[in-house]
């Protein structure tokens, strides 16, 4: 086979950026079409509906739930305050009347004439989208959110914890394989994000929680030190809501895992650079992967978003091996033989051969390869 | 099909989560076979964000495999990036039919009044249909409403099934449910330009109550009631309505589904026609059925995928269908949740050497986060298949609690019901009863050894008494569940010829007896005239070689105290049949089967196990 697609995470210098900053329901747009906005500015709003609350009326009036129309004080829609009487009885003579008081300051959804249930909903929350990237409005969804685009240098992560943040980019490993000590973290980290090489450690990351580091960026992380820090184990992966005051990008795995050269040289030539960050990964339906997104000068004209381009092995692509054995190494392809071929495990696969960064020779199944992009 | 000699290349996808298989099937000498398959990534997540990248990507690898086999530069599957139909003799292909399970595959929420009761049958009409249920929603299901309300709305189903009551039974309980699903007012999972999809199976009497309370808020659908009484279920209306609504809501908002419908057409009465999309597990469960039906067996199935876990069974006279998902239980996506439900030390008591643990964990969490990767290392296959076994394990325990007899419903009882105890109820999966149990899925299909596919099934499933196991050559069921559609005649001579390959069969006494003592003397007359005769002592197993469609002449005599099938102590005279394998006389025990916990001893008794199977290269043992 001449081709083949091999899906690698992406690692640029420069990205036409488009990202959909929407409401979870409709609310209000607060930017116009054409505004230069920056990451922490807050560009829609809305307020979600409260809780609903359903609370059996006819029950607690004690009439049957066909009744109940005569006994009303108030109708689905009307707004209300906690201890306001709902219904009444009329009792007898005007005594001994049952009056039914509000449990919540909120509003009426529903009044069941059938079951005799009612729906409150609680007081509304509002909720706010920020532009999570300094960029340009470039277009409005009405009522919903909008489209901001720039130019970035642009690193996809493998695996991440935590929501967006944004902080100044901070060196702390001199090397992609170093292993950076907690006490190098110290005030000096605060708000920013630091990069890490080959592992973050618990300790490491402790301290940095400690001293307010915004962001982690790093090769590697150890699973055991993940259930530390969580407090539980990570079943399927969907990440990106923990509360653990500080996002953490993985780039490469799980384990002692050297950055890729690339990763650590492009984050290093942007020491100093803001990068706006989240770890939200989810690698089932609709995938996510954390982002790093650090942007740079750009023109107008300049924001055309290209098409999405298929990475193909052929002879000479760089590849990254990305499962054991030479975990993390990377070649370059020269062979693609396409009969299927027995590796070690005896499975029958296609494979391709390599010439790794250390010189040596090898044969790899080609679902055990990405394709980096020279 | 009154056509299908015009049929003579038919290319079958199935778009899984990870990776989308593709098959060709060509009429060669008067009869349909399975003659090339392709694979590719699966292109619904970014930057492709299309999933007919991967369909056209895997019937490339086919049209290359193609060339190759046939040396013929001249064949095209594929031209301006589609698969390429043409009724011109060879040119193209004639048809392409394709299934689904891609962005995570249909998710449902179903309600019922009883949990127990329609609950349950709309659980079943759901599952059958080929859905994952994330949620059944009852009103006795001791939730608080407000906690009901929270979870609709957090859920975000592709669609809502309603089931509850009998045909003119209560309305009140029904129309309550209503309120609740309308106070959620949930969002479709895929895009909010549509209503949800809501199907209302439920009290016939209710239908009016149901339109009003829905029928602005949702895209309501009603349909024929699931349980018209209590001992009766009609599941098949629903499930119809289910697998419309699959085509023209769920997979319409899938990226690239539209242009991927557009393409999959065959010619039926001459016509070339649009063939739907069908969710990748009722296609199998399709196949399953068919099987049970045509050879009057009872049959236990799994499919064992990156994501999820299916199990399908069809159990008693009446050949009873069962389908269950295990959404958290698979092999990539889902393998670190393996991890999490069974824990380190049961996926380890399978394992035949030390690790390390951190490495392992590693390992396992590295599988997680790149699916696609496949064990080039040995130890990481054995690793791997130590996993499945779990996998598989908790995925039956889930199918047997699921599989069980209607409850509710007044069941007429004769005299020998009552001795044998039998409740309404119960599970109604009997491996001793069973004869078939066929595994499919990547780890099982693509296992390197099909004598390591024989042990995952064994360890996982226990099977007891005499059962005959197969595996899914190579993982095509979906795609002849599909093509059944348009050619039932090519379904069926591919399923027979090409898709199932019978591995053996399984002998294994049921019950405990302390180790060394016999647990089965068994004379066996193999079709090379040589006779296999052992007392083998309890804790053992033996591989006896013995071809695809020969038989072995058996008389087994279980050990005091156990049973093969025919009741404790008694001796069974029959044929047992061969396979790639061969048979495997099991005395483990069953009911309990238990391995030692203590690793000092569990290590040397796997390894004589896995020696004995032929499952691993003797370096590793």
């Amino acid at each position: 086979m001449a081709q083949a697609y091999s899906p690698g995470l992406t690692v640029t210098k420069s990205i036409v950026l488009k990202k959909d900053r929407i409401l979870p329901l409709k609310g209000k747009v607060l930017v116009k079409k054409g505004d230069k906005v920056k990451a922490e500015d807050v560009v829609a709003e809305t307020l979600l509906p409260g809780k609903v609350v359903p609370f059996n009326l006819a029950n607690k009036l004690g009439v049957p739930a066909e009744m109940l129309g005569q006994y009303l004080k108030v109708k689905a829609g009307d707004e209300l305050k906690k201890g306001q009487v709902m219904a009444e009885t009329n009792g007898f003579f005007g005594f001994f009347k049952t009056s039914i008081k509000s449990p919540l300051d909120g509003e009426i959804e529903n009044i069941s004439k059938l079951t005799g249930q009612m729906l409150l909903r609680e007081p509304k929350i509002p909720i706010q989208v920020k532009a999570f990237i300094d960029g340009l409005v470039v277009e409005v969804v009405k009522e919903e959110g909008v489209i901001i685009e720039n130019k970035s240098a642009y690193i996809q992560g493998i695996f991440g914890l935590s929501g967006e943040r944004s902080g100044e980019i901070k060196m702390l490993a001199s090397t992609p394989d170093e292993i950076i000590d907690p006490s190098k973290i110290d005030d000096s980290c605060k708000d920013k994000v630091i990069v890490c090489g080959a592992l973050v450690s618990y300790a490491a990351i402790k301290k940095a929680q400690k001293v307010g580091v915004s962001g982690i960026i790093s090769g590697g992380i150890d699973d055991k030190d993940l259930k530390k820090l969580l407090g539980y184990n990570i079943g399927v992966a969907i990440t990106g809501h923990e509360e653990i005051g500080l996002t953490i990008v993985i780039t490469e795995g799980f384990g002692v895992i050297k950055m890729a050269k690339s990763c650590f040289e492009l984050l290093k030539s942007f020491e100093g650079h803001k990068a706006s960050i989240h770890g939200i990964t989810q690698i089932r339906a609709g995938v996510m992967r954390p982002e790093i997104i650090i942007p740079i000068e750009f023109k107008k004209e300049e924001l055309k978003v290209e098409e999405a381009k298929m990475a193909t092995l052929e002879i000479g692509t760089t590849i990254r091996v990305i499962r054991q054995p030479n975990f993390g190494l990377i070649g370059k392809v020269t062979g693609l033989p396409e009969k299927l071929t027995k590796v070690e495990s005896e499975t029958m696969v296609r494979i391709l051969e390599a010439k790794l960064e250390n010189g040596e020779k090898v044969t790899i199944p080609r679902a055990n390869v990405e394709v980096i992009e020279d | 099909m009154g056509n299908t000699q015009k049929l003579k290349r038919i290319i079958a996808t199935d778009c899984g989560s990870t990776t989308t298989k593709s098959i060709l099937i060509e009429y060669v000498d008067g009869e349909y076979r399975q003659t090339v398959r392709g694979e590719a990534p699966t292109t619904v997540e970014k930057p492709l964000n299309d999933v007919t990248r991967g369909v056209v990507n895997a019937v490339t690898e086919l049209e290359e495999l193609a060339r190759l086999k046939y040396n013929d530069d001249s064949i095209k599957f594929i031209k301006d990036q589609a698969i390429w139909l043409s009724d011109k003799e060879g040119e193209g292909v004639d048809a392409y039919v394709s299934t689904s399970s891609a962005g995570g595959g249909l998710q449902m929420m179903v309600t019922g009044v009883v949990a127990k009761m329609t609950g349950e049958s709309a659980e079943r009409a759901a599952l059958g249909a080929g859905a994952i249920v994330m949620d059944l929603i009852a009103s006795n299901d001791k939730r608080a409403n407000y906690e009901k309300i929270e979870r609709i709305r957090q859920l975000r189903p592709d669609m809502i099934l309603m089931a509850g009551g009998v045909d003119g039974g209560t309305t009140k309980h029904v129309a309550e449910l209503a309120e609740l699903v309308g106070a959620a007012d949930p969002k479709p999972r895929l895009g909010s330009s549509y209503k949800l999809p809501v199907i209302y199976a439920g009290n016939t009497k209710a239908q009016d109550i149901i339109k009003e309370t829905l029928g602005n808020k949702t895209d309501l659908i009603i349909t024929e009631n699931i349980r018209p009484v209590l001992e009766r279920e009609n599941l098949g209306p629903a499930r119809d309505k289910i697998h419309d609504l699959f085509m023209e809501h769920v997979m319409a908002q899938a990226p690239g589904y539209n242009k991927l419908m557009s393409w999959t057409k065959g010619p039926i009465n001459g016509k070339m026609t649009n063939i739907p999309i069908m969710p990748t597990p009722a296609a199998v469960g399709n196949i399953m059925q068919t099987i049970a039906k045509i050879n009057d067996i009872e049959v236990l199935g799994v499919d064992i995928g990156g994501a999820t876990t299916d199990v399908f069974s069809v159990f008693t006279e009446d050949k009873v269908f069962n389908r269950t998902v295990s959404a958290n239980l698979g092999m990539s996506y889902s393998i670190s949740n393996v991890l999490a439900t069974a824990g380190l030390a049961n996926i380890l008591r399978w394992v035949p050497f030390d690790i390390d643990e951190s490495e392992l964990l590693n390992m396992i969490k590295n599988k997680m986060i790149r699916p696609t990767t496949i064990p080039q290392k040995l130890e990481e296959l054995v690793l791997e298949q130590a996993i499945a076994k779990e996998a598989l394990r908790y995925a039956f325990i889930q199918h047997k609690e699921f599989a069980v007899g209607l409850k509710g419903g007044q069941k007429k009882r004769e005299i020998a019901d009552a001795f044998a105890q039998t409740a309404s109820g119960a599970s109604i999966v009997d491996m001793m009863t069973l004869d078939l149990l066929v595994g499919s899925g990547g780890v099982m299909s693509h296992a390197p050894r099909r004598n390591q596919s024989v042990m995952m099934l064994i360890d996982a499933f226990l099977p007891e008494g005499i059962t005959k196991l197969a595996v899914d050559s190579i993982f095509m069921m979906p795609q002849l569940g599909v093509l059944a559609e348009i050619s039932e005649k090519a379904a069926t001579e591919v399923f027979e010829k090409d898709c199932l390959i019978y591995l053996g069969s399984c002998v294994a006494p049921v019950g405990a007896m302390k180790p060394g003592k016999i647990a089965l003397i068994a004379k066996l007359e193999l079709p090379n005239g040589e006779v296999f005769e052992e007392s083998i002592p309890f804790g053992e197993v033996r591989l006896i070689p013995c071809g695809v469609g020969e038989t072995a002449k058996a008389t087994l005599k279980p050990g005091k105290g156990l049973n093969i099938g025919a009741g404790k102590n008694q001796e069974i005279s029959c044929d047992l049949h061969g396979g790639v394998v061969g048979i495997v006389l099991d005395t483990r025990g069953r009911q309990p089967f238990v391995l030692p916990v203590d690793a000092s001893q569990r290590v040397p008794l796997l390894k004589k196990w896995m020696k004995e199977f032929d499952v691993y290269p003797e370096e590793i043992l």
